[in-house]
């Protein structure tokens, strides 16, 4: 069978992506470009000065030391929430995938945080964590932890990474659990029948056939932790304390937004663009060999 | 520019669509604010005063989210070409306003082209200060002014035998006791961590926080304040914090409710704090002056405000300035001072509508609302106190903190905090300085 559609007029295929192609490029090439012509400006925040000043933006931003520390920091936070979550999510997915009474109700329990802005989440855990607020901030300080993300860096970036990933895991259980579901039992049960304990049967058969919805949730989630963690950020601690939680995306934010400074802004967002197009390209190039469709 | 035109198109579209077709003669005029609650209240009244009282002006006011919100959305607004006529900033707003030169329209200049009768010798020289030039041209309208006091659990002091203090050193005693009474995570704290223990600090011991008498003078200010007193000041911090004494409690107001709570009976943040005190609080309370060093010479001198004020953006017609500047006059009235006095909490910008509240007899029941006009009026404002006007002041103060709070962790030294805090901002004010408008 011919997977090919045959045109018979130049013309038509042409029309035929217009519709999608124009908002490709109105919505993500111009501001794109907007932004590009943007870095290699300084501007002041009413836009009434403005002048050229080529590569000006970019030398300050590899010359602040802050800005590198916030490359490291997001690399790091995106690998914590992505690993955390996908394991988390995993191991989820395969207790709920197992026949269970009542196991929908606790899919739909699952699924929600999702649908849960991450602004929202970060109030959430704000009532939970914050030390004064938060309601298991008393139960820590009675277990003898001095529990202060205020102060505490590192307390602090563990709680960004804990509620950016307490939100995506429902996103990954979801396409973990129709991985699974996926996967043909007979396959499982023959693996049984040759004697492989649940564990074996996990790691030879499941996981590798799994490896699709695995890549794909890998670049979901770094994307995700890359951007989408904002929100969480800018309700939970704003950056602080010190800088311990200032990622890359809340850097642009910070600067060009409450700094009013938009052509180094907008070169960190160019950075940015230029991290994510390599980031992707790498993950397509070198891990999506190592997955069996 | 095809899609400027159709995004102008859709926003006209909506707004003809909102509005009840006004009649030609009336002139509307665009009121952009940040204000909620109650104080939106006070907002809406206002405007349906000045409406009904002549009609020839429409004042439409418009909340945009807070603060922030308000002035990226009027920025935002200009660079398209549709600027509100009046927009509320807040005072850290201040600086990038006054270096949009053409954006805004000064508003000396304004009552004197429109012929309003103003005098700003009327005005508390302790408020107007902050928003006029050195030479005392006033760039902008005081419309809600507060400044920092410190708040007391009166029942908690009174628990642990402690007198109200009046100095550093005697809150540090005070907290010291009620941490051992009762107050394990907190003796005192405070909101608003810079402008309380860098900006009120330093005008209120007369010491410079930056050149240039704070910037007011010109943007090619330096900042200053890694000196002895606020070196001593976040010392004295950092020490207490280690137990708890002093605790920590944020960049911006969110740990205010740990006073409400009880959690601590000493809190230092804005006056404007007192309507959530008034309605949350279940102790006897009162607000006092802000502590200060005994040792340093002349202290206290007088607190600098914050809140925000009324900026009338430039580009418009001469009709529709003659309406903003009788609605500046209208709000200038001693009686609707005393109104919004009274109804916000915020301060009276009149010297006619203090000494009226204070003829009522207003503070007697109140008296932690008349705290902050004495700490403004305390001594005549010296080039150290008369205000501040820093490029990117939100940003500067998110840099500050974030050093303030390495050394509440310990990860340095006050010193060498403060040190770092004034070389990253002055590379900040470097860069503002490059892109202002000459």
């Amino acid at each position: 069978m011919q997977k090919q559609a045959i045109f018979r007029s130049k013309l038509l295929p042409y029309a035929l992506v217009a519709p999608q192609l124009a908002i490709v490029l109105i919505f993500f090439y111009w501001p794109a470009l907007q932004a590009v012509i943007q870095s290699f400006l300084l501007q002041d925040a009413f836009g009434l000065s403005t002048s050229f000043v080529w590569f000006d933006n970019y030398v300050e931003l590899l010359r602040d030391r802050a800005y590198f520390e916030a490359i490291v920091r997001t690399f790091f936070f995106s690998f914590a929430i992505a690993v955390s979550s996908l394991s988390f999510a995993l191991l989820l997915a395969v207790m709920a995938d197992k026949p269970l009474r009542g196991s929908t109700l606790y899919r739909t329990l699952l699924i929600w945080p999702y649908a849960v802005a991450p602004p929202v989440v970060g109030v959430l855990w704000i009532f939970m964590l914050h030390p004064s607020l938060g309601v298991l901030s008393r139960y820590l300080r009675g277990l003898g932890i001095d529990w202060n993300p205020l102060l505490d860096g590192n307390q602090a970036a563990a709680l960004i990474i804990l509620a950016a990933a307490w939100k995506q895991i429902s996103y990954n259980f979801l396409f973990f659990l129709a991985g699974l579901q996926s996967i043909p039992k007979s396959v499982i049960e023959a693996a049984a029948i040759d004697g492989a304990r649940p564990m074996r049967r996990f790691w030879t058969v499941i996981f590798p056939l799994l490896s699709p919805t695995i890549f794909f949730l890998l670049v979901v989630n770094i994307v995700y932790a890359f951007f989408d963690t904002f929100g969480i950020i800018d309700t939970m601690t704003r950056g602080g304390p010190g800088t311990s939680t200032v990622t890359l995306v809340y850097k642009v934010y910070s600067d060009g937004l409450l700094g009013g400074n938009l052509g180094s802004s907008a070169a960190q967002s160019v950075i940015l663009m230029i991290m994510v197009i390599v980031l992707t390209g790498i993950q397509f190039r070198f891990v999506e060999r190592k997955v069996t469709y | 520019m095809a899609l400027r035109h159709f995004g102008a198109a859709a926003a006209l579209a909506v707004t003809v669509g909102m509005t009840a077709s006004p009649a030609l003669a009336v002139t509307e005029i665009q009121w952009w604010h940040a204000m909620t609650g109650a104080n939106n209240d006070v907002i809406v009244k206002l405007a349906n005063d000045f409406n009904a009282a002549q009609s020839d002006y429409k004042v439409i006011p418009t909340y945009k989210g807070n603060y922030a919100d308000t002035m990226n959305a009027g920025i935002a607004a200009f660079r398209a070409g549709n600027a509100p006529h009046i927009m509320q900033v807040f005072e850290v707003g201040t600086a990038t306003m006054m270096a949009a030169t053409g954006a805004v329209k000064p508003v000396y200049k304004l009552m004197a082209e429109t012929g309003e009768k103003f005098d700003p010798k009327a005005y508390l020289p302790a408020i107007t200060g902050y928003y006029s030039t050195s030479k005392g041209e006033m760039l902008s309208f005081p419309f809600n002014s507060s400044s920092t006091v410190m708040w007391v659990n009166l029942d908690e002091l009174k628990k642990a035998n402690v007198e109200i203090p009046k100095t550093w050193p005697e809150v540090f005693e005070a907290a010291k006791k009620l941490h051992a009474n009762g107050h394990p995570t907190c003796g005192f704290s405070g909101s608003w961590v810079t402008w309380v223990n860098l900006e009120q600090l330093s005008a209120w011991h007369n010491v410079p926080l930056a050149s240039k008498a704070n910037g007011l003078d010109g943007f090619d200010t330096v900042l200053e304040f890694n000196g002895p007193l606020q070196v001593k000041h976040l010392e004295n911090l950092v020490e207490l914090q280690k137990d708890k004494t002093y605790d920590y409690a944020g960049r911006t107001n969110t740990g205010e409710g740990r006073f409400t709570s009880g959690e601590c009976p000493i809190y230092l943040t804005s006056s404007a704090f007192f309507g959530n005190v008034k309605a949350q609080a279940k102790f006897a309370f009162n607000a006092v002056p802000m502590p200060y060093y005994p040792d340093v010479k002349g202290a206290p001198q007088n607190s600098i405000i914050g809140g925000a004020s009324l900026w009338v953006m430039g580009g418009k017609s001469a009709d529709e300035y003659k309406g903003v500047a009788k609605f500046l006059t209208f709000l200038s009235d001693t009686d609707r001072q005393v109104y919004i006095h009274k109804a916000s909490g915020y301060l009276p910008i009149t010297k006619a509508a203090y000494d009226k509240a204070k003829a009522e007899g207003f503070y007697k029941d109140q008296p932690y609302l008349e705290t902050p006009l004495l700490e403004l009026t305390n001594k005549e404002p010296t080039e150290n106190s008369r205000g501040l006007r820093l490029g990117n002041m939100v940003q500067l103060r998110d840099v500050w903190s974030e050093e303030i709070e390495q050394a509440l962790a310990g990860k340095k030294t006050a010193k060498q905090a403060l040190d770092a805090a004034v070389e990253r901002g002055n590379t900040m004010l470097r860069q503002f300085e490059k892109t202002a408008v000459k």
